[in-house]
């Protein structure tokens, strides 16, 4: 519940907020690196730009990350999870094997090999991260289908004459909806945090975006005369990730009964 | 036994070929020449077709690809366009330090993590259990780049205690590896902590119990014992996250590793050496799981299937 108000709050302040606060690209040479004060509540960055007004601004960024990540791995994992755990045989094998391999590669590495590809955007670490979550979805949705396929109310569907795309989307996806749900909102807030992560490594948005982890990159360099400029947007994550941890916990110990009562 | 490692290496032998096979793919995925990409922004036109020659970009892919396969066999991976050193010269450089900060990550890793998650599944339920919990959920929703930032901040600017510029004595792992090691401590808690639960739920540990061990004892030598197979797995695991993580922390302490290698090229696009920092961390990782996968069976004696 704290989780979902948390994000709640956050998803409205990324709405409505961009009308409230200053124009987060404005600069005030004569202000910059200044600590906070009432006209910039958290100070301002080295081109004197407002740092509260860029940090409500760039939440868009992470968060619709975190969703659009979620969206492209848990689109392609489903495709290859339903091929894979409802058609079985050597289709099976082949996706399971490159799943293997994928999931035998740290995400971080990736989206570096995509970066390698493609100029850096705000989109590359949702590509990135997308493409990296996809085996792992792909695993889920084989294994539920798997088990589900020879269940005896699947059989009695069949044999009533319905076809596969009816079995698949009306029987097996509804009933598989738990587990997906719970995984796609954990792995949302690794989403966030490794496209951040990239942010900051400059593979991700470039500057003047103001993208919360290529805001903390810029901070390094101010870090003996500027150190508040390294705060807020760090925390900006951290409370994003710690939000979307807790809702994805919490769904998964409702939807868990074994779970449940430990 | 035998079995069971053959097709663990044949499986990491696979991985090692698709890794590389991702890679040759995304290098002639990229938009415009492949020559002058590899070559550099700068190159001369007549430097881009002695590469082309060099890599014969001009044949067809399957020959290309085979070519580039046999050339990865013996170790060749390109040149810097930058320094014209050969890749594999400045990867070897950079790697040493990229695994001595992986291993004292996961020192620093296991001696916080493996404690806080036994601890805590002992304490199950009560006050110190919560706490532990909050701490490692904490350590894991933390981003690693800004709790560097933090521990620069405390350790280096204000108490002036610590170094964080590159390896300059053994003090200078420390906020790295605390840096790096501490959310894979957070994971190494958590999974300790639910792995312990379940053996402690088991019927011969309430035996043990029962014929009035002490806690201390069942706890150590039943409970533990027995929890080392998924903790071992979890351990090596965590390496691969950790490789990840790697490429971030190198930047931030300005490492002389593998990581912040790949970085900076990404940022010069030189891409052999971008390619070739990938694949030696892309090996690093595929070893380490064939290890802990060969540890796991010589610990646990009924995965040898």
């Amino acid at each position: 519940m704290v989780g979902l108000s948390i994000l709640v709050i956050l998803i409205a302040v990324a709405i409505t907020g961009p009308f409230v606060v200053q124009s987060p690209f404005e600069q005030f040479p004569a202000n910059k690196l200044q600590g906070p004060s009432v006209g910039h509540l958290l100070g301002t960055d080295d081109f004197g730009r407002d740092i509260l007004a860029r940090i409500v601004v760039g939440a868009k960024y992470s968060l619709t990350s975190g969703i659009l990540a979620v969206a492209l791995g848990l689109a392609g994992g489903l495709l290859m999870g339903t091929l894979s755990g409802y058609y079985g045989g050597i289709l099976d094998h082949l996706i399971m094997t490159v799943c293997d391999i994928l999931l035998a590669f740290p995400s971080v590495l990736l989206a570096m090999s995509i970066v390698m590809v493609m100029q850096p955007s705000v989109y590359t670490p949702m590509i990135a991260v997308g493409l990296s979550s996809m085996p792992t979805f792909a695993r889920l949705v084989r294994a539920q289908f798997m088990s589900l396929k020879t269940s005896s109310y699947v059989e009695a569907v069949r044999s009533s004459g319905a076809g596969d795309f009816r079995i698949i989307f009306r029987h097996l996806l509804p009933n598989s909806m738990g587990p997906i749900v719970v995984q796609a909102t954990l792995r949302m807030g690794s989403s966030i945090m490794l496209a951040s992560t990239l942010g900051f490594l400059g593979l991700g948005a470039q500057p003047p975006t103001p993208e919360w982890g290529s805001m903390l990159s810029s901070a390094r360099n101010y870090i003996w005369t500027a150190p508040h400029m390294a705060l807020a947007p760090g925390l900006a994550i951290f409370v994003t990730v710690i939000a979307v941890n807790l809702l994805g916990d919490a769904l998964r110990d409702f939807l868990d009964p074994r779970t449940r009562d430990a | 036994m035998l079995n069971y490692a053959m097709k663990k290496i044949a499986f990491t032998v696979l991985v090692l070929f698709g890794a590389a096979t991702i890679s040759f793919v995304l290098l002639h995925a990229i938009p415009g020449d492949t020559a002058q990409a590899l070559a550099g922004p700068q190159a001369a036109a007549a430097d881009v077709e002695n590469l082309r020659r060099a890599l014969n970009l001009d044949a067809p892919y399957g020959e290309q690809y085979l070519n580039y396969m046999g050339n990865l066999l013996k170790g060749n991976l390109g040149h810097s366009y930058r320094s014209n050193k050969p890749v594999m010269e400045i990867v070897a450089a950079a790697w040493p330090a990229t695994l001595q900060l992986a291993a004292c990550s996961m020192l620093v890793a296991i001696i916080i993590g493996l404690p806080i998650g036994i601890f805590a599944a002992v304490k199950r339920g009560r006050i110190g259990d919560t706490i532990a919990m909050v701490v490692s959920f904490i350590g894991v929703s933390m981003p690693s780049f800004w709790l560097a930032l933090l521990l620069i901040m405390l350790f280096s600017v204000k108490l002036e205690l610590l170094p964080f510029y590159g390896i300059v004595g053994p003090t200078s792992f420390i906020l790295p590896a605390l840096t790096l090691g501490s959310s894979t401590a957070a994971n190494i808690a958590r999974l300790t902590r639910t792995s312990m639960l379940e053996i402690l739920g088991q019927d011969y540990i309430r035996t043990a119990r029962g014929k009035g061990l002490q806690d201390q004892r069942v706890i150590w030598l039943h409970a533990l014992r027995n929890a080392a197979v998924p903790i071992l797995t979890i351990i090596g695991l965590q390496f691969g996250v950790m490789l990840g993580g790697q490429v971030v922390t190198e930047t931030v302490f300005s490492w002389p590793g593998v990581g912040r290698m790949i970085v900076d090229a990404l940022d010069s696009r030189d891409l052999q050496i971008v390619q070739g920092g990938i694949l030696i961390l892309a090996f690093t990782f595929a070893v380490i799981n064939l290890v802990t996968d060969l540890l796991y069976a010589l610990l646990d004696p009924r995965i040898r299937y």
